[in-house]
Protein backbone atom coordinates (compact mmCIF):
# COMPACT_ATOMS: atom_id res chain seq x y z
CA UNK A 1 0.00 0.00 0.00
CA UNK A 2 1.18 3.14 -0.65
CA UNK A 3 2.24 5.99 2.41
CA UNK A 4 -0.60 7.90 1.91
CA UNK A 5 -3.79 4.98 1.82
CA UNK A 6 -1.70 3.54 5.28
CA UNK A 7 -2.54 7.22 6.78
CA UNK A 8 -5.77 7.07 5.38
CA UNK A 9 -6.17 3.47 7.07
CA UNK A 10 -4.52 4.58 10.14
CA UNK A 11 -6.06 7.37 10.73
CA UNK A 12 -9.34 6.15 10.52
CA UNK A 13 -8.53 3.31 12.74
CA UNK A 14 -7.68 6.17 15.29
CA UNK A 15 -11.02 7.79 15.00
CA UNK A 16 -12.90 4.40 15.86
CA UNK A 17 -10.61 4.08 18.41
CA UNK A 18 -10.66 7.38 20.17
CA UNK A 19 -14.52 7.44 19.32
CA UNK A 20 -15.29 4.38 21.40
CA UNK A 21 -12.68 4.79 24.44
CA UNK A 22 -12.35 8.36 25.14
CA UNK A 23 -16.20 9.34 23.44
CA UNK A 24 -18.12 5.56 24.51
CA UNK A 25 -16.09 3.68 26.97
CA UNK A 26 -14.71 6.35 29.58
CA UNK A 27 -19.10 8.20 30.13
CA UNK A 28 -20.27 5.05 30.41
CA UNK A 29 -17.66 3.71 33.11
CA UNK A 30 -18.32 6.99 34.87
CA UNK A 31 -21.91 6.38 34.71
CA UNK A 32 -21.48 2.47 35.73
CA UNK A 33 -19.44 3.83 38.76
CA UNK A 34 -21.90 6.03 39.96
CA UNK A 35 -24.79 4.14 39.34
CA UNK A 36 -23.60 1.19 41.22
CA UNK A 37 -22.94 3.46 44.15
CA UNK A 38 -26.32 4.70 44.21
CA UNK A 39 -27.59 1.58 44.36
CA UNK A 40 -25.84 -0.10 46.95
CA UNK A 41 -26.46 3.61 49.00
CA UNK A 42 -30.16 3.26 47.85
CA UNK A 43 -29.69 6.58 46.05
CA UNK A 44 -31.52 7.86 43.28
CA UNK A 45 -28.12 8.49 41.44
CA UNK A 46 -27.48 9.93 38.64
CA UNK A 47 -30.42 10.35 37.12
CA UNK A 48 -31.12 13.80 36.80
CA UNK A 49 -29.36 15.06 33.66
CA UNK A 50 -31.85 15.25 30.66
CA UNK A 51 -33.87 17.53 28.57
CA UNK A 52 -37.12 18.21 28.46
CA UNK A 53 -39.58 18.10 25.43
CA UNK A 54 -41.92 20.88 24.71
CA UNK A 55 -45.86 20.32 25.96
CA UNK A 56 -47.13 19.57 22.09
CA UNK A 57 -44.37 17.39 21.62
CA UNK A 58 -45.20 15.22 24.41
CA UNK A 59 -49.06 15.52 23.71
CA UNK A 60 -47.88 13.93 20.17
CA UNK A 61 -46.12 11.17 21.72
CA UNK A 62 -49.16 10.34 23.33
CA UNK A 63 -52.29 10.45 20.82
CA UNK A 64 -49.32 8.00 18.35
CA UNK A 65 -48.66 5.41 21.56
CA UNK A 66 -52.47 4.05 20.97
CA UNK A 67 -51.57 3.23 16.87
CA UNK A 68 -47.98 1.69 17.46
CA UNK A 69 -49.72 -0.71 19.89
CA UNK A 70 -52.37 -1.68 17.62
CA UNK A 71 -49.75 -1.37 14.54
CA UNK A 72 -47.60 -4.09 16.45
CA UNK A 73 -50.49 -6.23 17.53
CA UNK A 74 -51.74 -6.35 14.14
CA UNK A 75 -48.12 -7.14 12.64
CA UNK A 76 -48.44 -10.08 15.24
CA UNK A 77 -52.01 -11.14 14.19
CA UNK A 78 -50.73 -11.29 10.16
CA UNK A 79 -47.75 -13.45 11.47
CA UNK A 80 -50.41 -16.06 12.93
CA UNK A 81 -52.48 -15.51 9.48
CA UNK A 82 -49.38 -16.61 7.50
CA UNK A 83 -48.29 -19.67 9.78
CA UNK A 84 -52.23 -20.50 9.07
CA UNK A 85 -51.33 -20.48 5.28
CA UNK A 86 -48.54 -22.44 5.77
CA UNK A 87 -50.35 -25.40 8.00
CA UNK A 88 -53.26 -25.21 4.83
CA UNK A 89 -50.60 -25.26 2.45
CA UNK A 90 -48.83 -28.08 3.83
CA UNK A 91 -51.48 -30.53 4.80
CA UNK A 92 -54.00 -29.78 1.75
CA UNK A 93 -50.83 -30.23 -0.20
CA UNK A 94 -51.26 -26.67 -2.13
CA UNK A 95 -48.27 -25.74 -4.08
CA UNK A 96 -49.41 -21.74 -3.49
CA UNK A 97 -51.80 -19.94 -1.72
CA UNK A 98 -53.91 -16.97 -3.84
CA UNK A 99 -50.23 -16.88 -5.82
CA UNK A 100 -48.38 -16.75 -2.25
CA UNK A 101 -45.35 -19.74 -2.24
CA UNK A 102 -44.31 -20.97 0.94
CA UNK A 103 -41.14 -18.74 0.39
CA UNK A 104 -43.09 -15.85 0.22
CA UNK A 105 -45.02 -16.92 3.64
CA UNK A 106 -41.72 -17.04 5.14
CA UNK A 107 -40.58 -14.08 4.46
CA UNK A 108 -43.33 -12.25 5.15
CA UNK A 109 -43.91 -13.56 8.34
CA UNK A 110 -40.16 -12.34 9.09
CA UNK A 111 -40.61 -8.78 8.06
CA UNK A 112 -43.72 -8.48 10.39
CA UNK A 113 -41.86 -10.23 13.27
CA UNK A 114 -39.57 -7.25 12.78
CA UNK A 115 -41.72 -4.76 11.85
CA UNK A 116 -44.05 -5.33 14.85
CA UNK A 117 -41.09 -5.72 17.53
CA UNK A 118 -39.99 -2.46 16.02
CA UNK A 119 -43.53 -0.68 16.56
CA UNK A 120 -43.96 -2.56 20.35
CA UNK A 121 -40.60 -0.81 20.91
CA UNK A 122 -41.88 2.30 19.91
CA UNK A 123 -44.49 2.26 21.77
CA UNK A 124 -42.55 1.33 25.03
CA UNK A 125 -39.85 4.59 24.35
CA UNK A 126 -43.03 6.88 23.72
CA UNK A 127 -44.82 5.46 27.22
CA UNK A 128 -41.53 6.33 29.30
CA UNK A 129 -41.34 9.35 27.50
CA UNK A 130 -44.80 10.74 28.35
CA UNK A 131 -44.90 8.80 31.99
CA UNK A 132 -41.90 11.32 32.82
CA UNK A 133 -43.22 14.42 31.25
CA UNK A 134 -41.06 14.42 28.84
CA UNK A 135 -38.23 14.78 30.18
CA UNK A 136 -35.27 12.41 28.51
CA UNK A 137 -32.40 10.89 30.81
CA UNK A 138 -31.52 8.08 29.09
CA UNK A 139 -31.43 5.88 32.43
CA UNK A 140 -28.78 8.76 33.60
CA UNK A 141 -26.08 7.74 30.76
CA UNK A 142 -26.56 11.95 30.32
CA UNK A 143 -24.94 12.79 33.71
CA UNK A 144 -21.84 12.02 32.31
CA UNK A 145 -22.16 14.14 29.55
CA UNK A 146 -23.50 17.13 31.79
CA UNK A 147 -20.27 16.84 34.29
CA UNK A 148 -17.73 16.83 31.30
CA UNK A 149 -19.78 20.21 30.34
CA UNK A 150 -19.69 22.21 34.15
CA UNK A 151 -16.08 20.70 34.40
CA UNK A 152 -15.16 22.69 31.23
CA UNK A 153 -16.57 25.80 32.89
CA UNK A 154 -15.39 24.78 36.63
CA UNK A 155 -12.37 27.36 37.83
CA UNK A 156 -9.04 26.31 36.60
CA UNK A 157 -7.10 26.62 39.42
CA UNK A 158 -3.20 26.45 40.10
CA UNK A 159 -1.90 26.32 43.77
CA UNK A 160 0.20 29.58 44.33
CA UNK A 161 2.87 28.15 44.73
CA UNK A 162 3.14 24.89 42.59
CA UNK A 163 5.52 24.52 39.91
CA UNK A 164 3.03 25.90 37.33
CA UNK A 165 4.86 24.11 33.97
CA UNK A 166 4.71 20.54 36.06
CA UNK A 167 1.55 21.15 37.46
CA UNK A 168 0.10 21.53 33.63
CA UNK A 169 1.80 18.73 32.02
CA UNK A 170 0.98 16.05 34.54
CA UNK A 171 -2.52 15.02 33.38
CA UNK A 172 -1.68 15.26 29.77
CA UNK A 173 1.19 12.95 30.41
CA UNK A 174 -1.09 10.35 32.37
CA UNK A 175 -3.93 10.47 29.10
CA UNK A 176 -1.32 10.49 26.45
CA UNK A 177 -0.21 7.30 27.23
CA UNK A 178 -3.02 5.44 28.30
CA UNK A 179 -4.35 6.57 24.51
CA UNK A 180 -1.32 5.35 23.03
CA UNK A 181 -1.33 2.20 23.94
CA UNK A 182 -4.46 1.13 21.91
CA UNK A 183 -1.91 1.25 18.72
CA UNK A 184 -0.76 -2.37 18.83
CA UNK A 185 -4.41 -3.71 19.84
CA UNK A 186 -5.33 -6.00 17.36
CA UNK A 187 -9.39 -5.63 17.13
CA UNK A 188 -9.91 -8.19 14.28
CA UNK A 189 -8.02 -10.31 11.41
CA UNK A 190 -6.89 -9.17 8.93
CA UNK A 191 -9.39 -7.40 6.08
CA UNK A 192 -8.33 -7.84 2.54
CA UNK A 193 -9.83 -5.27 0.47
CA UNK A 194 -10.09 -7.05 -2.53
CA UNK A 195 -12.86 -9.49 -0.99
CA UNK A 196 -14.46 -7.41 1.10
CA UNK A 197 -18.26 -8.17 -0.44
CA UNK A 198 -17.26 -12.01 -1.25
CA UNK A 199 -16.89 -15.28 1.13
CA UNK A 200 -13.21 -15.64 1.71
CA UNK A 201 -11.68 -18.24 -0.36
CA UNK A 202 -9.93 -20.85 1.90
CA UNK A 203 -8.12 -24.12 1.02
CA UNK A 204 -10.38 -27.36 1.29
CA UNK A 205 -9.90 -30.00 3.78
CA UNK A 206 -6.33 -31.53 3.71
CA UNK A 207 -5.19 -29.10 0.34
CA UNK A 208 -1.68 -29.09 0.78
CA UNK A 209 -0.85 -25.67 0.01
CA UNK A 210 -3.17 -22.16 1.54
CA UNK A 211 -5.43 -20.45 -0.94
CA UNK A 212 -3.05 -17.08 -2.29
CA UNK A 213 -4.52 -14.23 -1.02
CA UNK A 214 -4.18 -11.09 -3.81
CA UNK A 215 -4.34 -7.66 -3.22
CA UNK A 216 -4.11 -5.01 0.40
CA UNK A 217 -4.18 -6.33 3.20
CA UNK A 218 -5.35 -3.99 6.19
CA UNK A 219 -4.69 -5.31 9.58
CA UNK A 220 -7.43 -4.14 11.54
CA UNK A 221 -4.83 -2.50 14.25
CA UNK A 222 -3.51 0.76 14.10
CA UNK A 223 0.20 -0.80 13.64
CA UNK A 224 1.60 -4.29 13.49
CA UNK A 225 4.95 -4.21 15.33
CA UNK A 226 7.15 -6.91 16.04
CA UNK A 227 7.92 -5.66 20.05
CA UNK A 228 3.87 -5.30 20.06
CA UNK A 229 3.71 -6.32 23.66
CA UNK A 230 6.78 -4.23 24.73
CA UNK A 231 5.25 -1.36 23.20
CA UNK A 232 2.54 -1.23 25.20
CA UNK A 233 4.85 -1.96 28.67
CA UNK A 234 7.32 0.96 27.36
CA UNK A 235 3.98 3.58 26.81
CA UNK A 236 1.81 2.31 29.63
CA UNK A 237 5.07 3.08 31.45
CA UNK A 238 5.43 6.63 31.26
CA UNK A 239 1.89 7.01 33.17
CA UNK A 240 3.45 7.09 35.91
CA UNK A 241 5.22 10.17 35.42
CA UNK A 242 1.86 11.78 35.55
CA UNK A 243 1.12 11.04 38.97
CA UNK A 244 4.04 11.73 40.28
CA UNK A 245 4.93 14.91 39.05
CA UNK A 246 1.52 15.80 39.54
CA UNK A 247 1.74 15.21 43.42
CA UNK A 248 5.02 16.64 43.35
CA UNK A 249 4.28 19.72 41.70
CA UNK A 250 0.89 20.66 43.39
CA UNK A 251 2.71 21.93 46.53
CA UNK A 252 0.62 19.80 49.22
CA UNK A 253 1.59 17.32 51.16
CA UNK A 254 -1.40 15.15 50.90
CA UNK A 255 -0.65 15.22 47.04
CA UNK A 256 3.14 14.82 47.16
CA UNK A 257 2.15 11.76 49.36
CA UNK A 258 -0.33 10.50 47.19
CA UNK A 259 2.11 11.16 44.31
CA UNK A 260 4.41 9.39 46.16
CA UNK A 261 2.31 6.02 46.76
CA UNK A 262 1.35 5.86 42.98
CA UNK A 263 4.74 6.01 41.57
CA UNK A 264 5.63 3.20 44.23
CA UNK A 265 2.22 1.22 43.41
CA UNK A 266 2.93 1.40 39.47
CA UNK A 267 6.76 0.28 39.63
CA UNK A 268 6.04 -2.41 42.22
CA UNK A 269 3.03 -3.56 40.11
CA UNK A 270 4.34 -2.90 36.62
CA UNK A 271 7.34 -5.93 36.80
CA UNK A 272 4.76 -8.02 38.96
CA UNK A 273 2.78 -7.11 35.58
CA UNK A 274 5.38 -7.86 33.01
CA UNK A 275 6.22 -11.25 34.75
CA UNK A 276 2.92 -12.46 34.64
CA UNK A 277 2.15 -12.56 31.12
CA UNK A 278 5.92 -13.91 30.25
CA UNK A 279 4.29 -17.96 29.75
CA UNK A 280 1.93 -16.34 26.99
CA UNK A 281 4.63 -15.56 25.11
CA UNK A 282 6.29 -19.07 25.65
CA UNK A 283 3.03 -20.36 24.91
CA UNK A 284 1.98 -18.45 21.74
CA UNK A 285 6.07 -18.10 20.38
CA UNK A 286 5.60 -14.27 19.57
CA UNK A 287 5.28 -10.80 21.25
CA UNK A 288 2.94 -9.65 18.16
CA UNK A 289 -0.63 -9.09 19.47
CA UNK A 290 -1.73 -10.26 16.19
CA UNK A 291 -0.29 -13.59 16.07
CA UNK A 292 -0.98 -14.26 20.10
CA UNK A 293 -4.95 -13.80 19.19
CA UNK A 294 -4.45 -15.98 15.52
CA UNK A 295 -2.56 -18.39 17.89
CA UNK A 296 -5.50 -18.54 20.45
CA UNK A 297 -7.70 -18.90 17.39
CA UNK A 298 -6.52 -21.81 15.84
CA UNK A 299 -5.69 -23.85 19.06
CA UNK A 300 -6.96 -22.87 21.92
CA UNK A 301 -7.78 -19.82 24.31
CA UNK A 302 -4.84 -18.89 26.42
CA UNK A 303 -7.41 -19.31 29.78
CA UNK A 304 -8.01 -22.86 28.77
CA UNK A 305 -4.67 -24.00 29.29
CA UNK A 306 -3.61 -24.63 32.68
CA UNK A 307 -0.07 -22.56 33.49
CA UNK A 308 -1.82 -19.14 31.44
CA UNK A 309 -5.13 -19.70 33.61
CA UNK A 310 -3.15 -19.09 36.60
CA UNK A 311 -0.95 -16.62 34.88
CA UNK A 312 -4.41 -14.32 34.05
CA UNK A 313 -5.20 -14.66 37.59
CA UNK A 314 -1.98 -13.17 38.59
CA UNK A 315 -2.33 -10.53 35.67
CA UNK A 316 -6.15 -9.47 36.33
CA UNK A 317 -4.86 -8.28 39.94
CA UNK A 318 -1.66 -6.65 38.92
CA UNK A 319 -3.67 -4.78 36.54
CA UNK A 320 -6.21 -3.64 38.70
CA UNK A 321 -3.61 -2.55 41.01
CA UNK A 322 -1.63 -0.53 37.76
CA UNK A 323 -4.70 0.90 37.14
CA UNK A 324 -4.93 2.08 40.78
CA UNK A 325 -8.85 0.78 40.79
CA UNK A 326 -10.31 -0.53 44.14
CA UNK A 327 -8.84 -2.09 46.36
CA UNK A 328 -6.13 -0.85 45.30
CA UNK A 329 -6.56 2.81 45.28
CA UNK A 330 -4.34 4.17 47.85
CA UNK A 331 -2.47 6.95 45.87
CA UNK A 332 -6.08 8.93 46.41
CA UNK A 333 -7.35 7.47 49.26
CA UNK A 334 -9.93 10.24 50.33
CA UNK A 335 -10.39 8.72 54.12
CA UNK A 336 -6.35 9.60 54.67
CA UNK A 337 -5.00 11.70 51.76
CA UNK A 338 -8.20 14.02 50.63
CA UNK A 339 -7.46 13.05 47.27
CA UNK A 340 -4.21 12.21 46.81
CA UNK A 341 -2.27 13.67 43.69
CA UNK A 342 -5.46 15.16 42.65
CA UNK A 343 -5.80 17.37 45.79
CA UNK A 344 -5.37 20.14 43.56
CA UNK A 345 -6.67 19.71 40.68
CA UNK A 346 -9.86 20.93 39.35
CA UNK A 347 -12.31 21.66 36.59
CA UNK A 348 -11.48 19.77 33.26
CA UNK A 349 -7.34 19.08 34.68
CA UNK A 350 -9.18 16.74 37.26
CA UNK A 351 -11.30 15.55 34.34
CA UNK A 352 -8.34 14.55 31.88
CA UNK A 353 -6.56 12.74 35.07
CA UNK A 354 -9.79 10.62 35.10
CA UNK A 355 -10.27 10.33 31.74
CA UNK A 356 -6.66 8.61 31.46
CA UNK A 357 -8.09 6.39 34.45
CA UNK A 358 -10.87 5.39 32.80
CA UNK A 359 -9.07 4.52 29.68
CA UNK A 360 -6.09 2.73 31.50
CA UNK A 361 -8.58 0.29 32.49
CA UNK A 362 -10.00 0.05 28.72
CA UNK A 363 -6.78 -1.01 27.47
CA UNK A 364 -5.83 -3.27 30.13
CA UNK A 365 -9.01 -4.75 29.67
CA UNK A 366 -8.08 -4.82 25.89
CA UNK A 367 -5.01 -6.77 26.82
CA UNK A 368 -6.51 -9.52 28.67
CA UNK A 369 -8.87 -10.11 25.98
CA UNK A 370 -5.97 -10.70 23.49
CA UNK A 371 -3.77 -12.36 25.80
CA UNK A 372 -6.27 -15.09 27.33
CA UNK A 373 -9.47 -14.72 25.76
CA UNK A 374 -8.42 -15.09 22.12
CA UNK A 375 -8.68 -11.59 21.22
CA UNK A 376 -11.07 -11.21 17.92
CA UNK A 377 -11.86 -15.09 18.20
CA UNK A 378 -15.54 -16.08 18.23
CA UNK A 379 -16.43 -19.31 18.32
CA UNK A 380 -16.97 -21.44 15.66
CA UNK A 381 -16.60 -18.80 13.11
CA UNK A 382 -13.46 -18.80 10.59
CA UNK A 383 -12.31 -17.19 7.73
CA UNK A 384 -15.00 -17.89 5.59
CA UNK A 385 -17.96 -18.27 7.85
CA UNK A 386 -19.26 -20.56 11.21
CA UNK A 387 -18.99 -24.19 11.18
CA UNK A 388 -21.30 -25.21 14.06
CA UNK A 389 -20.40 -28.57 16.29
CA UNK A 390 -21.66 -31.19 14.90
CA UNK A 391 -22.70 -32.20 11.37
CA UNK A 392 -26.04 -31.52 10.56
CA UNK A 393 -28.90 -30.30 8.35
CA UNK A 394 -32.84 -29.95 8.20
CA UNK A 395 -34.89 -28.20 5.17
CA UNK A 396 -36.96 -25.70 5.96
CA UNK A 397 -40.65 -27.25 5.61
CA UNK A 398 -42.33 -26.25 2.68
CA UNK A 399 -39.23 -24.74 0.97
CA UNK A 400 -35.92 -25.79 -0.72
CA UNK A 401 -33.79 -24.01 2.15
CA UNK A 402 -31.18 -25.99 3.93
CA UNK A 403 -30.22 -25.41 7.34
CA UNK A 404 -26.70 -27.08 8.51
CA UNK A 405 -23.47 -26.69 10.62
CA UNK A 406 -22.05 -24.71 7.90
CA UNK A 407 -22.91 -21.21 7.16
CA UNK A 408 -21.16 -19.01 4.62
CA UNK A 409 -20.46 -15.80 5.85
CA UNK A 410 -19.23 -12.43 3.95
CA UNK A 411 -15.61 -11.32 4.54
CA UNK A 412 -16.53 -7.24 5.94
CA UNK A 413 -19.51 -9.49 8.23
CA UNK A 414 -16.58 -11.94 9.51
CA UNK A 415 -14.97 -8.98 10.01
CA UNK A 416 -17.48 -6.60 11.66
CA UNK A 417 -18.21 -9.78 13.65
CA UNK A 418 -14.79 -9.77 15.07
CA UNK A 419 -14.75 -6.46 16.14
CA UNK A 420 -18.14 -7.01 18.24
CA UNK A 421 -16.53 -10.21 19.82
CA UNK A 422 -13.12 -7.74 20.97
CA UNK A 423 -15.27 -5.55 22.02
CA UNK A 424 -17.78 -7.43 24.03
CA UNK A 425 -14.84 -9.09 25.91
CA UNK A 426 -13.75 -5.91 26.89
CA UNK A 427 -16.67 -4.91 28.65
CA UNK A 428 -17.07 -8.33 30.29
CA UNK A 429 -13.85 -7.29 31.77
CA UNK A 430 -14.82 -3.99 32.59
CA UNK A 431 -17.64 -4.81 34.35
CA UNK A 432 -16.00 -7.17 36.20
CA UNK A 433 -13.52 -4.39 37.51
CA UNK A 434 -16.54 -2.57 38.21
CA UNK A 435 -18.43 -5.70 40.64
CA UNK A 436 -14.63 -5.52 42.18
CA UNK A 437 -14.66 -1.60 43.09
CA UNK A 438 -17.95 -1.68 44.97
CA UNK A 439 -17.28 -5.14 46.39
CA UNK A 440 -13.81 -5.07 48.34
CA UNK A 441 -12.48 -2.92 50.53
CA UNK A 442 -9.29 -0.52 50.55
CA UNK A 443 -6.36 -2.79 51.21
CA UNK A 444 -3.31 -0.72 54.03
CA UNK A 445 -0.43 0.05 52.14
CA UNK A 446 2.15 -2.03 53.26
CA UNK A 447 -0.12 -4.76 52.38
CA UNK A 448 0.05 -3.97 48.28
CA UNK A 449 3.52 -3.73 48.66
CA UNK A 450 3.96 -7.25 49.99
CA UNK A 451 1.32 -8.64 47.82
CA UNK A 452 3.17 -7.23 44.60
CA UNK A 453 6.81 -8.59 45.73
CA UNK A 454 6.28 -11.55 48.41
CA UNK A 455 3.00 -12.48 46.30
CA UNK A 456 2.56 -11.80 42.57
CA UNK A 457 6.37 -11.43 41.65
CA UNK A 458 7.63 -15.32 43.24
CA UNK A 459 3.97 -17.27 41.62
CA UNK A 460 5.04 -15.30 38.34
CA UNK A 461 8.54 -16.26 38.41
CA UNK A 462 7.78 -20.14 39.14
CA UNK A 463 4.76 -20.21 37.03
CA UNK A 464 7.10 -19.22 34.03
CA UNK A 465 9.31 -22.20 35.04
CA UNK A 466 6.09 -24.22 35.24
CA UNK A 467 4.96 -23.26 31.64
CA UNK A 468 8.28 -24.10 30.68
CA UNK A 469 8.53 -27.38 31.42
CA UNK A 470 4.82 -28.14 30.55
CA UNK A 471 5.62 -26.56 27.55
CA UNK A 472 8.78 -29.10 26.84
CA UNK A 473 6.89 -32.20 28.28
CA UNK A 474 4.26 -32.42 26.11
CA UNK A 475 4.58 -30.46 23.40
CA UNK B 1 10.75 0.45 9.30
CA UNK B 2 9.36 4.12 8.75
CA UNK B 3 6.12 3.31 7.35
CA UNK B 4 5.67 0.67 9.99
CA UNK B 5 6.03 3.23 12.79
CA UNK B 6 4.25 5.87 10.95
CA UNK B 7 0.28 4.88 12.69
CA UNK B 8 2.40 5.59 16.05
CA UNK B 9 3.42 8.57 15.52
CA UNK B 10 0.35 9.40 14.41
CA UNK B 11 -1.38 8.30 16.90
CA UNK B 12 0.65 9.96 19.09
CA UNK B 13 0.01 12.91 17.26
CA UNK B 14 -4.14 12.43 18.14
CA UNK B 15 -3.51 11.99 21.23
CA UNK B 16 -1.55 14.26 22.42
CA UNK B 17 -4.37 16.51 20.48
CA UNK B 18 -7.20 15.18 22.37
CA UNK B 19 -5.49 15.73 26.16
CA UNK B 20 -3.81 19.21 24.85
CA UNK B 21 -7.90 20.02 23.66
CA UNK B 22 -9.16 19.14 27.34
CA UNK B 23 -7.12 21.43 28.52
CA UNK B 24 -7.19 24.13 26.51
CA UNK B 25 -10.95 23.96 26.95
CA UNK B 26 -11.12 24.36 30.62
CA UNK B 27 -7.79 26.83 30.86
CA UNK B 28 -9.70 28.99 28.37
CA UNK B 29 -13.65 28.93 29.85
CA UNK B 30 -13.12 28.11 33.10
CA UNK B 31 -12.96 31.48 35.25
CA UNK B 32 -10.34 32.89 37.29
CA UNK B 33 -11.03 33.72 40.67
CA UNK B 34 -7.89 33.58 43.48
CA UNK B 35 -8.74 34.44 47.14
CA UNK B 36 -5.70 34.14 49.64
CA UNK B 37 -7.85 31.86 51.12
CA UNK B 38 -7.90 29.68 48.18
CA UNK B 39 -4.63 29.57 47.72
CA UNK B 40 -3.47 28.04 50.20
CA UNK B 41 -2.55 24.61 50.55
CA UNK B 42 -6.08 21.92 50.41
CA UNK B 43 -5.90 20.24 54.02
CA UNK B 44 -9.73 20.14 54.95
CA UNK B 45 -10.00 23.70 55.55
CA UNK B 46 -7.60 24.11 58.39
CA UNK B 47 -4.61 25.86 58.32
CA UNK B 48 -0.80 23.77 57.00
CA UNK B 49 1.28 22.85 59.57
CA UNK B 50 4.76 22.30 59.06
CA UNK B 51 6.74 21.93 56.42
CA UNK B 52 5.04 21.69 52.73
CA UNK B 53 7.66 19.10 51.47
CA UNK B 54 7.57 16.21 53.51
CA UNK B 55 10.86 13.70 54.16
CA UNK B 56 9.65 10.80 52.42
CA UNK B 57 10.41 7.18 53.95
CA UNK B 58 13.64 5.95 52.15
CA UNK B 59 11.02 2.37 51.34
CA UNK B 60 9.86 4.52 48.24
CA UNK B 61 13.54 4.81 47.21
CA UNK B 62 13.80 0.83 47.54
CA UNK B 63 11.51 0.03 45.50
CA UNK B 64 12.47 2.67 42.85
CA UNK B 65 15.67 0.36 43.14
CA UNK B 66 14.01 -2.87 43.33
CA UNK B 67 12.13 -1.81 40.00
CA UNK B 68 14.79 -0.81 37.76
CA UNK B 69 16.38 -4.52 38.78
CA UNK B 70 13.48 -6.86 38.13
CA UNK B 71 12.26 -4.92 35.30
CA UNK B 72 15.61 -5.09 33.47
CA UNK B 73 14.97 -8.88 34.09
CA UNK B 74 11.67 -8.96 32.79
CA UNK B 75 13.04 -7.28 29.65
CA UNK B 76 15.59 -10.12 29.46
CA UNK B 77 12.70 -12.90 29.42
CA UNK B 78 10.38 -11.15 26.78
CA UNK B 79 12.78 -12.21 23.52
CA UNK B 80 13.72 -16.01 25.14
CA UNK B 81 10.38 -16.46 26.00
CA UNK B 82 9.33 -16.00 22.53
CA UNK B 83 11.81 -18.23 20.98
CA UNK B 84 11.35 -20.89 23.94
CA UNK B 85 10.07 -23.67 21.80
CA UNK B 86 13.39 -22.90 19.33
CA UNK B 87 15.69 -23.11 22.72
CA UNK B 88 13.89 -26.27 24.22
CA UNK B 89 15.98 -27.45 26.95
CA UNK B 90 19.16 -25.73 26.50
CA UNK B 91 17.23 -22.30 26.61
CA UNK B 92 14.83 -23.75 29.76
CA UNK B 93 18.21 -24.41 32.18
CA UNK B 94 19.98 -21.20 31.07
CA UNK B 95 16.83 -19.26 32.33
CA UNK B 96 16.60 -21.32 34.98
CA UNK B 97 20.01 -20.53 36.51
CA UNK B 98 19.15 -16.83 35.38
CA UNK B 99 15.80 -16.88 37.48
CA UNK B 100 17.73 -18.59 39.92
CA UNK B 101 20.62 -15.91 40.87
CA UNK B 102 17.49 -13.03 40.44
CA UNK B 103 15.34 -15.59 43.06
CA UNK B 104 18.43 -15.65 45.51
CA UNK B 105 18.42 -11.74 45.10
CA UNK B 106 14.26 -11.37 45.35
CA UNK B 107 15.29 -13.51 48.91
CA UNK B 108 18.03 -11.30 50.23
CA UNK B 109 16.09 -8.25 50.22
CA UNK B 110 13.23 -10.14 51.53
CA UNK B 111 15.63 -10.92 54.53
CA UNK B 112 17.07 -7.90 54.58
CA UNK B 113 13.96 -6.39 55.36
CA UNK B 114 14.23 -4.14 52.09
CA UNK B 115 10.10 -5.81 51.50
CA UNK B 116 8.70 -4.68 54.91
CA UNK B 117 6.49 -1.46 54.73
CA UNK B 118 5.43 -1.95 58.51
CA UNK B 119 8.36 -0.71 60.23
Amino acid sequence: MSTGAILLASALKILFIVLVVVGAFAPLLVWVDRRQSAMIQDRVGPHRAGFTLPKDVVKGFDALRLPLLGGSLFAGLLIAVSFAGLFVMGFAGFEDLGGATAKDLYRFALAMLVFGLLLRAGYAVHSNIVEAGGKITLFGVLHPAADAMKMIWKEDFVPARADKLLHALAPVITLIPALVSFAVIPFADVLYLDYWDQVLPVAAEGAAEAVALVGDAVPMQVASLNVGILFIFAVAGTGVIGAAIGGYASDNKFSLMGGMRAASQMVSYEVALGLTIVPCFMMYDSLRLEDMALWQAQNAWGIFLPPLTLAFLLYFTAATAETKRVPFDLPEGESELVGGYLTEYSGLKFGIFFTGEYVEMVAFSALAAVLFFGGWDVPWLYANGFDLPGTWAFTVPLTDWVVSDKIAVTHWVVIALQVGSTLFKIIAFLFLQMMIRWSLPRFRYDQIMSLCWKGLLPIALVNILLTGILILLFD
Amino acid sequence: MFETYLPVFLMLGVATLVATLMFTLTSLLGPKKPTPEKMIPYEAGSNTTGARHLRLSVKFYLTAILFVVFDIEAVFLYPWASLFRELGWFGFLEMLLFLTILGVTLVYAWKKGALEWEK
